[in-house]
């Protein structure tokens, strides 16, 4: 299981702008490296992320190999309602990481 | 003159042979046309802050932020960046919604060599809005050679 490491805060008053972070551990190897004897190093990248409030998308962003490894995303969100945050992963060798917290909205 | 035109010529092929293999100016500007399609792009509302002096080109945090009110009828709708030297001129594109309250987004990238990075916001009124930020980058990354 690859870590995963998600940071929102727990509670949060209806209306306000929360900052949510991602991180998670992946190569991101760029299929244009040379490895040993020359050989190229086949690209391994995660390709997609999301993040649902409750299932409703909220903010999504295609990545290139030009994301550093261990992909790290930082975005707001308005705090409409109490439910669940979830994070997803999607990207080369069938690689599928997902990831969810509970906010609180009063 | 014939032998040294056909010089001139064989030698700008062999010169220009290994640079299309990685991202130009001109292949940024091709990707951006290809993301935001015909609207014009205009440069403001955008903050594009990455350091300027990078020692390794292998994490470099990056932040864009938005000047938009993020409302139903005026927001973002997309933040994309571009690079010009890295292989591909690619580096991501983030959708945003009303939702989100504020337009930014932070990530961490590589950078290959010295160059230019480009970042670039549509807004849900057609806008296209541009920043760009020239950085130095004295330990390349993507490319290296591993033997």
């Amino acid at each position: 299981m690859v870590n995963v490491m998600v940071n929102a805060p727990r509670t949060a008053k209806k209306g306000e702008l929360v900052e949510l972070k991602a991180l998670i551990q992946h190569p991101m190897e760029t299929g244009f490296r040379v490895g040993p004897e020359g050989r190229a190093i086949p690209r391994n990248i995660i390709e997609r992320f999301t993040a649902t409030w409750n299932g409703a998308e909220i903010f999504s962003m295609a990545f290139s190999p030009a994301i550093a490894a261990n992909p790290f995303v930082s975005f707001f969100a308005v705090a409409a309602e109490s439910g669940t945050i979830a994070f997803r992963w999607t990207g080369d060798e069938g690689f599928v990481a997902e990831k969810s917290v509970a906010i609180e909205v009063e | 003159m014939a032998g040294r035109r056909a010089f001139l010529v064989g030698a700008a092929a062999v010169s220009l042979t290994p640079v299309a293999a990685r991202a130009t100016p001109q292949r940024m500007a091709a990707a951006i046309r290809e993301a935001v399609g015909e609207a014009a792009v205009r440069e403001g509302k955008v903050r594009l802050d990455l350091p300027p002096l990078i020692e390794n080109g292998n994490t470099v945090p990056l932040t864009v932020t938005v000047d938009s009110p993020m409302t139903e009828a005026d927001h973002v709708t997309a933040i994309h960046v571009f690079n010009e030297k890295n292989p591909q001129p690619h580096v991501f594109s983030a959708r945003l919604r009303p939702g989100n309250g504020k337009a930014v987004v932070a990530t961490r990238i590589k950078l290959a060599d010295s160059q230019k990075v480009v970042a670039v916001a549509e807004t849900s009124r057609g806008e296209v809005w541009s920043a760009g930020a020239d950085v130095i980058v004295t330990l390349a990354a993507c490319v290296e050679d591993l033997t």
